[in-house]
């Protein structure tokens, strides 16, 4: 039988997995022990969180969004800008793209999963969880933005991890993908992709009572940023594969995604400017969280620091990306590959969502800044995250160099991978 | 889960199996350490019922049903306080559509509503909590810029005057729409409720108010059980579970049999009118008529019921 002589491969496809991703020389062993042991804390911070209340973090009924659901809107970028290996891999047919691709997509299964935990440590009855299934609870679709942003966030996690696993399964099986199984699932992903960040923005720019938010030039914005911090956080990643795995990169696509970075980082900051000219020169109620962020209102002082730094990071982020230096393997491309990744978390979650909400909408200003909980928390997700990522990759590299195969019955070696 | 020790060596068995021993046994302890790191959670849940986390939304809740988490609910109140609670569930009047008017030239700024609000709907005792918020404002505009809620001196000051904020009860409510599982939904009578025991706590529905009039129980609300209301409903004033958004039901326990808001009652200077628009003798209907109302950013398209006036 056929379809048993699948479920066979694919068992064991599985089997191997789990083998490879918990294999490795010391240094991956001390990097998983110390991501779980993080998760750990981040684990604990939020069962205790819910055990004595969402007292336990540092917002309020004025601030009443903090660093979780800041984190999910970074999350949210980052997956989307995942995808940004895609459109030039399939759409322009290039080859040298079509390898590393997975690489792309792997990290937006993995920012995808973050951005959901977000949302999950923000919920006040995580117990409640099951009103949110469509069918058994009441979903109120279409009329809630948020129950678009569930559909479009788990439409794009199934996609994402439908093509991973087939492309890999296939090359597990040393056979050639068919192209049918991949290739629609692929176009899908690139529109979706640009669906959840635009999505994830009319959550914000939708409400009426929040000027700060209420831009036509959020979503843009929103994909713009995304697609800078995506395809950076991509070349962190290339970089480790590169030392850490046997796998070889080839110096091309690093390239192209250098050059997207610099188109997208340019009219991010060319649409920051556009918002802040608006704002500051028209003045007005839609100015005071503005004036807020960026220099502080009515002595009130708390998002100036971060607000600084993230531009900071942004502009010499981008200036580096446009050195001869940053297409080549260099230290300045880490640089501003960190630098940008640092920034747009910045200017995404404290820069955007916070602000939202101070002043409030009765202009009574009440600061916020994160509580150990929510750092803790935070961490945990992160670390989730990377764990996830790292296992995911892991498994992917020993498909790739051949080191997990059906055909093989050779015992997986045990090098080290990132 | 797949940390170190991979240098131990077991000198009995090979090679691979040494190495899935180990694996299996490092499985382990990593499942007791997430199991021992979500401990809190399990001491929160074994205080809530099963019969709580199956409980179906309120409006789809058959008669029988009703009576059944309201029997339950009076149960549970009963015993946590020890005084003679009961919890009822008040339904809209038919042909009755409640709105509220605030005559801002006589409101002093006493501050008598907030407290009566608190008093009444069985508010968090520590926080201080009120659905009602009154801002001390400057003469010559209705600027909140220049609004204080934290006044501390004696009223009504100079040059001042002052405005009370609560739930405006939009015809067109920007929570409602906002809430992902209609946990939060516009009643006939136009009042906006919540179902404590539906909602999910992601406090969307207080980044969608342009009112500020939502409130979220960070901790479980606590209440000295001598200080409790014990004349309770199920969409307002009964004791509300941690986790869970609130807001001003315009006291439907009270309005919906004949009484009026705890706040209008509270109030020395008569600022405060209520009643049925539909109603055509009623004051409401007199001061909606006669008087040059406004609403609170009418720009936004809400449609408040909650007016505001000047008398001279």
């Amino acid at each position: 039988m056929n379809a048993q002589r699948e479920a066979v491969s694919y068992l064991r496809f599985l089997r191997q997995a789990l083998h490879v991703a918990t294999e490795g020389g010391w240094l991956f062993y001390t990097w998983m022990f110390v991501l779980t042991a993080i998760a750990l804390v981040g684990a604990n911070a939020w069962a205790v969180q819910v055990r004595d209340g969402m007292i336990r973090t540092n917002m309020t009924d004025h601030v009443s969004w903090g660093l979780y659901i800041a984190n999910f809107t970074f999350c949210v970028g980052l997956a989307a800008g995942g995808v940004m290996m895609v459109i030039p891999a399939y759409l322009y047919d290039d080859h040298e793209m079509h390898d590393v691709v997975i690489i792309g997509e792997i990290l937006a299964v993995a920012a995808i999963v973050m951005s959901t935990l977000s949302v999950i440590v923000d919920l006040g009855r995580p117990d409640r969880f099951w009103h949110l299934i469509p069918g058994i609870g009441k979903f109120n679709w279409p009329i809630s933005m948020l129950t678009w942003d569930i559909i479009v966030l788990n439409g794009y996690l199934l996609i994402n991890l439908h093509v991973v696993g087939y492309l890999l399964y296939t090359r597990f099986c040393g056979r050639k993908p068919n192209p049918k199984w991949y290739v629609p699932f692929v176009y899908l992903s690139v529109f979706w992709a640009i669906s959840i960040h635009t999505v994830t923005a009319f959550l914000y720019c939708g409400l009426g009572g929040r000027p700060f938010w209420n831009t036509a030039l959020l979503a843009p914005r929103f994909l713009a940023s995304a697609f800078v911090s995506g395809p950076a956080f991509i070349l962190l990643v290339m970089r480790v594969v590169r030392v850490g795995t046997e796998l070889p990169m080839h110096p091309g696509p690093s390239r192209l995604l250098v050059q997207i970075i610099r188109v997208a980082a340019v009219v991010n900051l060319l649409m920051l400017f556009s918002e802040l000219f608006t704002l500051f020169y028209a003045g007005g109620a839609h100015l005071a969280s503005a004036q807020y962020l960026f220099f502080g209102l009515h002595g009130h002082y708390g998002l100036v620091p971060w607000i600084w730094a993230a531009v900071f990071m942004n502009l010499l982020g981008t200036i580096l990306f446009f050195t001869p230096a940053a297409l080549e393997r260099s230290p300045t491309r880490i640089i501003a590959c960190v630098l940008c990744v640092v920034g747009i978390w910045i200017e995404k979650g404290m820069g955007l969502i916070i602000p939202g909400f101070i002043p409030s909408t009765l202009h009574e200003i009440v600061e916020y800044t994160p509580s150990l909980t929510e750092w803790k928390v935070t961490a945990g997700i992160w670390a989730f995250g990377l764990l996830l990522l790292t296992a995911m990759l892991r498994v992917a590299v020993a498909v790739f160099t051949k080191e997990m195969a059906l055909q093989s019955d050779r015992e997986p070696s045990t090098r080290a991978s990132p | 889960m797949s940390e170190s020790k991979s240098k131990l060596s077991l000198p009995v068995v090979g090679e691979v199996d040494r190495r899935t021993a180990i694996k299996a046994g490092v499985a382990t302890l990593g499942l007791a350490a997430w199991a021992a790191a979500i401990k809190p959670w399990f001491e929160w849940t074994a205080e809530l019922s099963t019969e709580e986390f199956l409980q179906k939304h309120y409006r789809e809740l058959t008669p029988a049903q009703l009576q059944q988490v309201l029997q339950r609910l009076t149960e549970e109140a009963r015993e946590a306080t020890g005084k003679n609670v009961t919890v009822k569930d008040h339904k809209p009047i038919p042909g009755v559509q409640f709105a509220y008017a605030l005559n801002l030239s006589i409101c002093i700024g006493c501050r008598k509503c907030a407290e009566a609000c608190h008093i009444e709907n069985n508010h968090d005792r520590p926080s201080n909590q009120s659905y009602i918020r009154v801002f001390e404002m400057e003469k010559g505009g209705i600027n909140f810029e220049k609004g204080n809620a934290h006044y501390h001196h004696a009223v009504p000051a100079k040059d001042k005057y002052y405005m009370p904020v609560q739930c405006q009860q939009c015809e067109n409510p920007p929570c409602v729409t906002a809430c992902p599982i209609e946990a939060t939904w516009q009643e006939s009578d136009g009042i906006v409720v919540v179902d404590y025991n539906w909602c999910i706590g992601c406090r969307y529905c207080e980044a969608a108010c342009p009112y500020h009039a939502r409130r979220f129980n960070w901790e479980k609300p606590q209440v000295p059980p001598e200080e409790i209301n014990p004349n309770q409903s199920y969409l307002s004033n009964r004791l509300r579970p941690q986790g869970v958004m609130e807001k001003c039901t315009f006291c439907l326990h009270r309005t919906r049999e004949g009484k009026l808001p705890a706040c209008l009652e509270a109030c020395p200077t008569g600022a405060r009118v209520f009643g049925n628009v539909l109603d055509p003798d009623s004051e409401i209907r007199w001061v909606l008529e006669n008087k040059r109302v406004f609403v609170l950013k009418e720009e936004l398209g809400t449609k408040p019921r909650f007016y505001y006036f000047f008398d001279k």
